[in-house]
């Protein structure tokens, strides 16, 4: 009963804000009602016994990367309405209708599927952390690595496209691309 | 009672939102907005997945994928960064230089 109420209530609320957070002209609404999606998927997370997925939905979507997406913010001007112009409606339906159809096949997909085996299935008795912890240190111990060194890829690549010319201001930048544009 | 369909309806309604978010968007960082919801819904349906099949297998890609959002995340805006100091928007339209 409280299971029902609570999905019924978090797909209301996540469907509500990110539709928000795609037709909003203004950034920092979106980014908002994003972070509030955020929150409420890891709500979901809890519902389907994921413990330990859903705080790191918390942690790392809504602490590390809203922060990351505040802080770049202000590199933006956040405050004034997005202008854009929509063309081409046709090819957006094309697409559209072919994502749907898609969708029909991934909606099938578990009715087709019926004797699926569970290859690491869930230990009686034991928390949700610790057998997440006990698959992904025997099992996924390479993939766990190789994303440790994709992160810190990501974060050399960040500090450095971030992190040059950061002490020159945005308005009187003088790139070879920017006076090119002003001498046509 | 919520069975695995209810799940997979919802990650699938978010998915359409996050793709029509990808398909009108003209701004670089609603497109960015729009990757993230897909990429949760995504989530959603794994995480529903190892639930009702008692695997934990989708908890694990659902782990992959939050990893893999994230430095997507930091090298993106690194970039979108650099593209805005160039610039000077983040419009489609505007960052368009290939007149083919």
């Amino acid at each position: 009963m409280y299971e029902q109420i609570a999905f019924y209530l978090f797909s209301a609320l996540t469907v509500g804000l990110f539709m928000v957070t795609v037709l909003s002209k203004n950034i920092l609404y979106s980014m908002t009602s994003l972070a509030a999606g955020m929150v409420l998927i890891s709500g979901f997370f809890f519902l389907l016994g994921a413990d330990f997925l859903g705080v790191v939905q918390l942690i790392v979507y809504v602490g590390a990367v809203m922060a990351l997406y505040a802080f770049a913010m202000m590199f933006f001007d956040a405050t004034r309405d997005i202008k854009e112009k929509n063309t081409s409606s046709a090819l957006v339906f094309l697409l559209g209708g072919m994502a749907a159809l898609l969708l029909v096949v991934v909606f099938a997909a578990p009715i087709m599927g019926e004797n699926i085996q569970a290859s690491y299935p869930v230990i009686e008795g034991v928390g949700n952390a610790e057998s997440v912890g006990m698959v992904l240190f025997t099992k996924y111990l390479v993939p766990f690595e190789v994303a440790a060194v994709m992160l810190l890829v990501a974060m050399i690549a960040g500090i450095i496209l971030a992190g040059k010319k950061m002490d020159h201001s945005l308005t009187t930048v003088d790139d070879p691309i920017n006076v090119q544009e002003e001498t046509k | 009672m919520i069975g695995l369909s209810h799940y997979l309806i919802i990650s699938g309604i978010l998915f359409a939102i996050g793709l029509v978010g990808v398909l009108r968007r003209k701004n670089l960082l609603m497109l960015f907005f729009a990757t993230e919801i897909m990429l949760n819904a995504a989530n959603v349906a794994f995480a529903a997945v190892s639930n009702y099949y008692h695997d934990l297998t989708g908890q694990m890609f659902a782990f992959f994928i939050i990893a893999v959002a994230a430095s997507e995340v930091a090298v993106g805006l690194g970039l979108l960064i650099v593209l805005y100091k160039k610039f000077g928007t983040l419009d489609l339209d505007d960052l368009a230089s290939m007149k083919g």
